[in-house]
C-alpha cells in the first residue's frame, strides 16, 4: 500500500514539473538529516553552500543549529525515489569518519576554551544532556524498519509522534533528559534574578521564532496533513480497484461465457445487486442486522439459485429481532415457493414497516392455484408459512387465482415502544 | 398518433437499444449523448416525450430539464437510471420529470411508459412508489400545507399496490375504480412530490439510505 501511495505522489510531483522543489529533507543528498540537501534543492543552491552557511550561523550564538533542528523536525522526508534511477547516494559516515568529526569538534571547543571564547560548563553540560534527550526522543528506526539505529535515516519526527511510532519509554527518557538539562542549567545559575532572566530570554526567543517561522511551520503541518489525506485517498482507490476486480470483472468474464440468455441475466442481476449494496455503503459488518439488508440478501440468494428476478421494495427499516427474523424466514419461504412453482420469471416482494406492524407481500403473476386443490407438497409450504407467522403472534394469508398469480400477505404486529 | 421521442443518454449502446425496442407508433426524432447536445436537439426537434438519463457528465438529466423546460413546456420527461439512489430520483422528479423507471425495464413496459407519459400521466416504478411512501411516512407535526405535505389514504393505498408490483390496471381492479382514477391519484402524488414544502426530502431520504 505504502509503495502505491508513494508511487502516486511521485507521479504527481513529476507531472507538476515545478521549477522549485517543495521544501523537504533530501534522501539522496544528506550528511545527517538531509536538511541542507533539501534546502539546497528548494532554493536551487549547492548543498555545500548551505552546509557552510549552517556552520557559520551556528557560530552566531547557535542560531544555525536551531534552524537546522527546526527544519529537521518539521520538514517531511522526501518520498522514496524511483528505483529505476539509482539516487546519488553520499557515502554513509563510517565509524572512523564519525570519530574524526567528534575529535574535530572537541578540538575546536578546546581551542575556543583556551582563547576564552567559552560559555562555561554551566551551559555546556545542560546543552549536552538536552541534546542527548533530543536524540533519544526523535531518533527512530529507519523507514525501511531496519532495527539498526541509523542516524542517516531519521524519519519526520513530527510524523513519527503523530502516528505513535515513538514509543512511550523513549518519550519519557528523552523528556527526563531534556528537563534534567534545564534543571541543571537553572541550578547552576546562582541567583533567582539570573534564572528569571533566562526564562524571559527563552520566552522572548520562542516568541520571536514563532513570529518568524510560525506561518511556515503552520504550512508544514498542513502539508503533512495533505500528504496523509492523499495517501488515504489512494488507499481508497486501491480498495475500489480490488473490489471491482473481484466482483464486476469476474462477472463480466462469466457473462461472456454464459450460454443461455437466462443465465446471463441472472449473472448481471446478481452483480447489480452486489454493486448497489456496495455503492450505497452497506458495510459487510452491518449487513444482515437490519430488515432491509436481510430482505436484500434473501432476494439475491434466490435470484442466483433459481434464475428469477426478485424485485424488492422495503419501506421503513427495523433492527432484526427474533420475531422479525421469523418474518424474514416466512418471506423467504414464500419467495422461494413463487420462484420454484409459479412458472413466472419475476417475483415482487414488498415490505412496509409501520408503527404497529410490519406487513409483507410476496406476489407472482404465475399460473396460480386453487387453494382447495393444491398438491400436498405445496400445501405443506403454505401451512408452514402460516404456522411460522402464528408462532410469533402474526398472521399469513394466501390469495391465489388460477392463471393470474398468487399473493402471500404476512403481518407481524410490533410491540409498542 | 405517432409520439415523437427524443433519447438522451451518454451510452451509445443504450440509445441504440431503445431505438430497436420502441414500437412503430413511437418515432425517435433524435438523440444526444450529453447535456449541450440534448438541449440543442430538443429545441430543434420539438419532441413530445424525452427519455432522459439521470446520470451524465456535466450536469445529468436535471440540467437538461432546467435548460429546456421554460421554452418547451409541452415536452414531457421520463427519467431513466441504473442507480435508484434516492437523491437522484427525487432530484429529477422535482426538476419536472413525470416518471422514473430503471434501465432494466422490459421493452413492453418502456413502450407503455412512454405512452403514459405522453398522455400526461405519471409513471411510477415499484421502487419509486416505495420511495415516495417512505418519504411521506415521516410524521410532521404541523404540515405547512396539508394539501401538499400529506398523502391521502387512497393515494397511499394506490402507491402500496404499485410498490407490490401491480400494474395500474390491476390496481384499478383491486380497488374497484377506473384506470383513469388510478392515474389521477398517481399524478396527484407526483404533484405533491414536486411541490411539497418538504425541502429536506432529499437529504432526509439520503440520510436514511432509502433505495
Amino acid at each position: 500500500m505504502g509503495a502505491m501511495a508513494t508511487a502516486r505522489m511521485e507521479s504527481e510531483r513529476t507531472d507538476e514539473g515545478a521549477p522549485r522543489a517543495r521544501l523537504q529533507r533530501s534522501r539522496r543528498n544528506r550528511m545527517l538529516g538531509g536538511v541542507a540537501g533539501g534546502i539546497g534543492d528548494h532554493l536551487g543552491v549547492d548543498s555545500v553552500t548551505v552546509r557552510l552557511a549552517f556552520v557559520v550561523l551556528s557560530l552566531a550564538a547557535g542560531f544555525g543549529l536551531v534552524v537546522y533542528l527546526l527544519v529537521w523536525v518539521l520538514a517531511p522526508l522526501e518520498a522514496a525515489s524511483d528505483p529505476v534511477q539509482p539516487p546519488r547516494q553520499l557515502p554513509r559516515p563510517r565509524a572512523r569518519t564519525v570519530l574524526g568529526a567528534v575529535l574535530v569538534v572537541v578540538g575546536v571547543i578546546v581551542l575556543l576554551w583556551t582563547f576564552g571564547f567559552w560559555f562555561g560548563a554551566g551551559l555546556a553540560w545542560p546543552a549536552v544532556l538536552a541534546a542527548i534527550g533530543f536524540a533519544v526522543l526523535w531518533a527512530r528506526d529507519s523507514d525501511e524498519r531496519r532495527v539498526r539505529w541509523d542516524l542517516a535515516s531519521f524519519g519526520t519526527p513530527l510524523e513519527a509522534v503523530l502516528s505513535g511510532r515513538v514509543s512511550l519509554p523513549r518519550i519519557l527518557m528523552g523528556g527526563v533528559l531534556i528537563l534534567g538539562g534545564m534543571a541543571i542549567l537553572l541550578a547552576a545559575t546562582t541567583s533567582f534574578e539570573a534564572a528569571t532572566s533566562v526564562v524571559v530570554a527563552i520566552i522572548v526567543t520562542v516568541g520571536g521564532l514563532l513570529l518568524l517561522a510560525g506561518p511556515w511551520m503552520w504550512n508544514m503541518a498542513r502539508e503533512l496533513m495533505d500528504e496523509r489525506s492523499s495517501r488515504i485517498r489512494s488507499e481508497e482507490r486501491a480498495e475500489m480497484a480490488a473490489h471491482l476486480h473481484d466482483s464486476v470483472l469476474q462477472t463480466l468474464a462469466l457473462i461472456q461465457r454464459a450460454k443461455e440468455q437466462r443465465e446471463m441475466a441472472t449473472l448481471a442481476r446478481t452483480q447489480e445487486r452486489e454493486l448497489r449494496a456496495w455503492l450505497y455503503g452497506r458495510a459487510p459488518s452491518v449487513r444482515g442486522s437490519r430488515l432491509r439488508d436481510a430482505i436484500d440478501a434473501m432476494a439475491g440468494r434466490i435470484e442466483r439459485r433459481h434464475q428469477v428476478r426478485v424485485e424488492t421494495v422495503v419501506v421503513g427499516d427495523v433492527e432484526l429481532d427474533e420475531h422479525v427474523r421469523a418474518l424474514v424466514s416466512a418471506c423467504t419461504e414464500a419467495t422461494l415457493n413463487a420462484a420454484k412453482h409459479s412458472g413466472t420469471l419475476e417475483v415482487s416482494v414488498y415490505l412496509e414497516v409501520e408503527a404497529d406492524a410490519i406487513t409483507a407481500f410476496v406476489r407472482d403473476q404465475g399460473h396460480g392455484f386453487d387453494l382447495d386443490e393444491v398438491p400436498v407438497d405445496r400445501r405443506g409450504i403454505v401451512e408452514s408459512i402460516v404456522a411460522r407467522m402464528e408462532r410469533h403472534g402474526g398472521s399469513a394469508e394466501v390469495h391465489s387465482t388460477p392463471k393470474a398469480g398468487t399473493e402471500i400477505t404476512l403481518r407481524l404486529p410490533r410491540a409498542r415502544a | 398518433m405517432t409520439v415523437r421521442v427524443f433519447v438522451v443518454d451518454d451510452h451509445e449502446l443504450f440509445r441504440s437499444g431503445v431505438r430497436s425496442e420502441l414500437h412503430d407508433d413511437l418515432e425517435i426524432v433524435g438523440d444526444a449523448g450529453d447535456v449541450a447536445a440534448a438541449v440543442e436537439g430538443i429545441r430543434a426537434t420539438t419532441p413530445d416525450v424525452v427519455l432522459l438519463d439521470v446520470h451524465m457528465p456535466n450536469g445529468g438529466g436535471r440540467a437538461v430539464i432546467d435548460a429546456v423546460r421554460a421554452e418547451r413546456p409541452e415536452a414531457r420527461f421520463l427519467a431513466l437510471s441504473v442507480s435508484d439512489a434516492a437523491e437522484d430520483v427525487i432530484g429529477v422528479i422535482r426538476a419536472g420529470a413525470r416518471g422514473y423507471v430503471t434501465k432494466s425495464i422490459s421493452a413492453e413496459e418502456l413502450n407503455a411508459a412512454v405512452r403514459r407519459i405522453h398522455d400526461g400521466d405519471a409513471v411510477f416504478s415499484p421502487r419509486l412508489a416505495g420511495f415516495v411512501l417512505d418519504t411521506f411516512a415521516a410524521e410532521i407535526a404541523q404540515p405547512a400545507d396539508p394539501e401538499l405535505d400529506l398523502l391521502t389514504a387512497r393515494e397511499r393505498e394506490v402507491l402500496r399496490y404499485i410498490a407490490r408490483g401491480y400494474a395500474y390496471k390491476e390496481v384499478a381492479h383491486e380497488l374497484g375504480i377506473s384506470v383513469k382514477t388510478v392515474e389521477s391519484h398517481v399524478s396527484a402524488v407526483l404533484r405533491k412530490l414536486q411541490l411539497s414544502s418538504r425541502y429536506e426530502l432529499t437529504r432526509w431520504a439520503s440520510d436514511r439510505r432509502l433505495v
